[in-house]
C-alpha cells in the first residue's frame, strides 16, 4: 500500500501529471484517426525518450496506450470508420445507434466503460503484477487454437438472420485473410509483393465498413427521402446505464486475460463479448439495428485488454502486443530491462506507472464524456458534407497504415465489395471475423502440428483446451436439448441489411 | 442545429488531426546545391520500431544533429520484409538524394518472394551495425552446451524444434539453417517454428514449448540475467560482452554468422554522389552520438564502405542465395 501511495505521489507530480494528459490527448486522436495506431505513434515518439525522464516518458507512453484504445471508439460510432482492429465491433451496433440518434448514449456507454474497465484492469495489476509469475508462458499454441475454435463457435451466432448470406460473408472473410505469405507458399499474391504481407485489417474493416457505406448511401441518395437523424437525448438514461453496467464487467472479464495472454490479443474479447450480449440481452432483436449493450460490453473488453497486456510486459518483460513491445524499446533505452526483477530494482517506476493508468483514465472520462453531445452534433451535417468527410478519413486511415498507395486502390476494390454485399444483403459482421481470427487460427494450428510433427492428440494436450472444447461440448449439448424440446431458440436480429432488400 | 457549434468542434478535430499528421512526419521538398543543405530522403524498409528504423533513424540523427548534411526525409516503405522497398529503390535509379537502411533480412527476402531488386544492382554505401546471433535454450533443457546441441540434432534432425523470431529468409531463419548444414544435418530436414519476434518466442522458450531458440540476443537479457534461459553459444567472430558463452569458433563449430545492417543507393548513380554519401556516413561513424547510439542499443560496429563492403555483399547475397535455394524458398 505504501508502495503504491509512493506511485501516486510520484504519478501526481505536476510535470507527470501533463505528460499523463499529453499522452491521453494525442492517443485519443491517434485512436480517431484510422491507420495511425498507438503503436505507430510511440514508435514515432520513441526519440522523446532522450529529453525526457523515464517515469514522465513510460507514464506518457501508458496514457497514450489508454487513448488509442478509446479514440477507436469514436470514429467506429460517428463515422462506421473503425481506427484499430479491436474497435471494429464497436462498429456494428455503435453506429446503427448513431443513426437512430443515440451517438451521445454510444459515445458515454463507450467512455464509461472503458473507464470501468480500465480501473478494474489497473486495480487487477496491482493485486497480480507482484504475484503472478510464469503462469501465463505455460499456455502453448494447442491452447490459444483452442480458444479461437470458441471464438469462431461463439460468432457464428452473429451470422445474421440467413444462416446462408452470413457462411458466405464469413468464407469471403477467409479468403481475404488468406492473401499473403505468412505461411511461406504464397497465397493469392499474384506476384505482387505489395500483397506478400496479406492485406491490413484497417484496410478491410474500412473499405467494406465505411467506403461500402459511402458508395451505399451515394447510390440511394436521390430516391429516397432524406433521412433526418433524429438529435435524440443528450445523456444516457437510467435504462441505459440498467442495460450497460453487466456489459462492462462481462466485457472486463473477457479483456483482461486475453491481454494478459502472451497470444491473446484485444480483437478476440471483443468478438465473444459481443456474442455473449447477444445471447443474454433481454433485447435481441435489437441486435443489429443498435443494441447498446454491444457496444458497452465490446468496449470494456478491448480496454480491459490493453491493462492486460502490461501484465506479463511488467512481470516477464514480455510484450504481447506491437505497442507493448515499443514500450519496452523505450524502458530499456534508459537501461532499464522489464522482467521479475523490474518490481525489486525500480518500484518507483512500476507503482508510478500503475498509478497514472488510473490517472489516465480518469482524465480520457472527464475529456471525453462532455464531448459526446458535441461528437454527435457532426452527425449533423448534411448527408453529401458528412460522406465527404468519412471518405477523406477512410483514405487518411488506410494510406497510413502502411504509407503504401496500393492500399487505397485495395480500399477502392474492398469498398465495391462492401457495396455489392450490401445491394445483396450479406452481413458485414462475419467477413471480419473471418479476416481477423482466420490468421490467428492457422497460425496457432500450424504452430501445434509443427512442433508435435505432425501428432494431431497434440491439440487436446494442454489443461486450457481441454477444458475449452469441454465447455463448447456443453454449449452444443444444451443447443442440442433447447431444439429437441422444441423450444424456439432466440432469433437473432435480422440484419439491416436483409430488411433493406426487403423494402427495396 | 447549430451550424457554427459543429464547425468549432470540426475545426478543432482537424487541428488535432493535423496534429498527428505532422508527428508521423510528412513529405516536403527536396534538392538544394549547397551539399551542407541539402535534402536526402532515407527509406526504412519495415515499421517504426523495428532494426531497421532504429538503426536508421539513429544514423539520420546524428547527421542532422552534427550538421553534415541538411535533413532527412525519412519513409518507411513497409512491405513483403523489405522487398517493397527494393523495388522501389530500383525505380529510383540515378536518384541522387536517396539512401536505403537494409541488411540480411532484406538480402533473404528477395530471394524469398522472387523479386529482381537484388541487392547487388543498387549501390553499396556502407555497412553501419551487426548483431550477434545466440543459441539459447530454457534453464533445466538438456543440453548444457554446443556439442549436446549437436549430437542430438545429428541423431535426430527432425525431433529439435527449432524457433526463431524471422519468417523464412529472414536472420533468425538463415543461421539455424548455416548451423545445419555446417555440423551435416540437411536444412530440408531443420524443423524450423517461426515466431513473430522476440516477444512470442521469449513465450515459447520460457514455456519449453520448443528445444532451442535462436535471434539475437537484445530482447532476452532480462530472462538470461535471471537464470531462464541459458546462451549455449553465440555466432560472431568475438564473445559477446556480458554474455557468458563461447563463440562457435571456439566450441569446434566452423560458422561465424552475424545479422547486420547497412545503407544502399539506387543504381546509376554518379561516383561523386556516391563518394558524397559514404563521406557522410564516414563521418557520422566517427561521431561521440553515434557510439553512444550504438550503446544505448546494443549494436556492436562494424563499420565498411567501398570495395571492403561491395565484397561482404556479394559474398553474404551467395551465401543467402544458396541455402534458400537448397530449401526450395528461392
Amino acid at each position: 500500500m505504501d508502495l503504491l501511495l509512493d506511485g501516486f505521489q510520484t504519478a501526481l507530480t505536476p510535470e507527470n501529471l501533463l505528460f499523463a494528459l499529453i499522452g491521453v490527448l494525442l492517443g485519443t486522436a491517434v485512436g480517431v484517426l484510422p491507420g495511425i495506431g498507438p503503436a505507430m505513434a510511440l514508435a514515432l515518439l520513441l526519440p522523446v525518450t532522450y529529453s525526457v525522464g523515464v517515469d514522465s516518458a513510460i507514464i506518457m507512453f501508458a496514457g497514450i496506450y489508454y487513448g488509442g484504445m478509446y479514440g477507436g471508439s469514436t470514429t467506429s460510432i460517428l463515422l462506421n470508420t473503425p481506427g484499430e482492429s479491436s474497435s471494429v465491433i464497436t462498429a456494428i451496433e455503435g453506429n446503427k445507434m448513431a443513426k437512430s440518434g443515440r451517438a451521445a448514449q454510444a459515445l458515454a456507454t463507450a467512455a464509461i466503460g472503458s473507464f470501468v474497465a480500465g480501473t478494474i484492469g489497473t486495480v487487477l495489476l496491482w493485486i497480480l503484477v507482484p504475484r503472478v509469475a510464469d503462469v501465463v508462458v505455460t499456455l502453448g499454441a494447442p491452447s490459444y487454437f483452442a480458444v479461437m475454435v470458441l471464438a469462431f463457435f461463439a460468432v457464428t451466432m452473429v451470422l445474421g438472420s440467413s444462416k446462408l448470406r452470413g457462411f458466405i460473408s464469413l468464407f469471403l472473410g477467409l479468403a481475404i485473410a488468406l492473401v499473403g505469405t505468412s505461411t511461406g507458399q504464397a497465397r493469392l499474391t499474384f506476384g505482387n509483393a505489395q500483397l506478400a504481407d496479406g492485406i491490413d485489417v484497417v484496410v478491410v474493416a474500412v473499405g467494406i465498413f465505411a467506403i461500402g457505406e459511402a458508395l451505399w448511401v451515394a447510390a440511394h441518395l436521390r430516391r429516397k427521402p432524406l433521412e433526418i437523424i433524429p438529435v435524440g437525448q443528450p445523456w444516457m438514461s437510467r435504462a441505459d446505464w440498467k442495460r450497460s453496467w453487466k456489459p462492462w464487467l462481462r466485457g472486463t472479464a473477457f479483456g483482461f486475460p486475453f491481454g494478459a495472454l502472451p497470444a491473446g490479443g484485444a480483437e478476440v474479447p471483443t468478438f465473444l463479448s459481443y456474442a455473449t450480449e447477444q445471447k443474454l440481452s433481454k433485447h435481441p432483436e435489437e441486435f443489429g439495428k443498435g443494441a447498446i449493450e454491444g457496444v458497452a460490453g465490446p468496449e470494456a473488453a478491448n480496454n480491459a485488454s490493453a491493462a492486460g497486456t502490461l501484465l506479463p510486459l511488467l512481470t516477464l518483460g514480455l510484450p504481447t502486443t506491437a505497442t507493448a513491445s515499443i514500450m519496452l524499446v523505450a524502458v530499456q533505452s534508459y537501461g532499464i530491462q522489464p522482467g521479475p526483477q523490474l518490481l525489486d530494482s525500480e518500484p518507483k517506476l512500476v507503482w508510478g506507472l500503475l498509478a497514472s493508468l488510473v490517472i489516465a483514465n480518469a482524465l480520457l472520462l472527464v475529456i471525453n464524456l462532455p464531448m459526446a453531445p458535441l461528437w454527435a452534433r457532426l452527425l449533423q451535417i448534411p448527408r453529401p458534407q458528412l460522406y465527404a468527410g468519412i471518405l477523406f478519413f477512410a483514405t487518411l486511415g488506410a494510406y497510413t497504415a502502411n504509407f503504401a498507395a496500393f492500399d487505397l486502390l485495395l480500399l477502392v476494390v474492398l469498398g465495391l465489395l462492401g457495396l455489392a454485399m450490401r445491394r445483396f444483403g450479406l452481413p458485414v459482421l462475419p467477413l471480419i471475423v473471418g479476416v481477423i481470427l482466420g490468421p490467428a487460427m492457422e497460425l496457432q494450428l500450424t504452430q501445434a502440428l509443427q512442433i508435435s510433427q505432425g501428432d494431431v492428440s497434440t491439440l487436446w494436450s494442454e489443461p486450457v483446451a481441454v477444458v475449452v472444447y469441454a465447455v463448447m461440448g456443453l454449449m452444443l449439448l444444451a443447443m442440442a436439448v433447447g431444439v429437441v424440446r422444441g423450444k424456439k431458440s432466440p432469433v437473432p436480429a435480422t440484419t439491416e441489411d436483409a430488411e433493406e432488400l426487403v423494402n427495396r | 442545429m447549430h451550424p457554427r457549434r459543429t464547425r468549432t468542434a470540426l475545426v478543432a478535430l482537424l487541428a488535432a488531426l493535423s496534429l498527428v499528421a505532422l508527428t508521423s512526419g510528412c513529405g516536403v521538398t527536396r534538392g538544394s546545391d549547397d551539399p551542407d543543405n541539402r535534402r536526402l530522403r532515407l527509406f526504412i524498409p519495415n515499421s517504426p520500431g523495428g532494426g531497421y528504423d532504429l538503426t536508421g533513424r539513429a544514423a539520420a540523427r546524428v547527421m542532422e544533429d552534427d550538421e553534415l548534411t541538411g535533413r532527412f526525409e525519412i519513409r518507411n516503405v513497409v512491405g513483403a520484409s523489405g522487398t517493397v522497398a527494393m523495388q522501389r529503390l530500383l525505380n529510383e535509379e540515378g536518384s541522387d538524394d536517396l539512401m536505403m537502411v537494409m541488411g540480411l533480412g532484406v538480402v533473404g527476402a528477395v530471394y524469398t518472394n522472387h523479386s529482381d531488386a537484388t541487392p547487388l544492382k543498387m549501390t553499396p554505401i556502407a555497412r553501419l551495425v551487426e548483431e550477434q546471433e545466440g543459441i539459447l535454450v530454457p534453464a533445466d533443457s538438456p543440453f548444457r552446451t554446443v556439442n549436446d546441441l549437436v549430437a542430438a540434432w545429428k541423431k535426430d534432425p527432425g525431433g529439435i524444434t527449432v524457433g526463431g523470431g524471422s519468417g523464412n529468409g529472414g536472420p533468425d531463419h538463415l543461421f539455424p539453417m548455416q548451423l545445419a548444414d555446417t555440423i551435416g544435418v540437411a536444412p530440408t530436414d531443420v524443423n524450423y517454428i517461426s515466431y513473430d519476434g522476440g516477444g512470442p518466442l521469449t513465450t515459447a522458450l520460457l514455456g519449453e514449448k520448443i528445444d532451442v531458440g535462436m535471434s539475437g540476443l537484445g530482447e532476452f537479457e532480462a530472462q538470461i540475467d535471471e537464470g531462464k534461459l541459458r546462451v549455449l553459444a553465440v555466432s560472431g567472430d568475438e564473445r559477446l560482452e556480458g554474455i557468458d558463452a563461447p563463440t562457435l569458433t571456439e566450441a569446434g563449430v566452423d560458422l561465424v554468422f552475424t545479422n547486420w545492417r547497412g545503407v544502399l543507393a539506387p543504381p546509376g548513380i554518379s561516383d561523386e554522389q556516391r563518394d558524397y554519401l559514404t563521406g557522410i556516413l564516414t563521418e557520422m561513424h566517427d561521431t561521440e552520438e553515434w557510439r553512444e547510439a550504438l550503446a544505448t542499443n546494443g549494436w556492436s560496429d562494424n563499420f565498411a564502405t567501398g570495395k571492403e563492403f561491395e565484397d561482404f555483399l556479394v559474398e553474404q547475397d551467395a551465401r543467402v542465395a544458396d541455402t534458400l535455394k537448397e530449401l526450395g524458398f528461392a
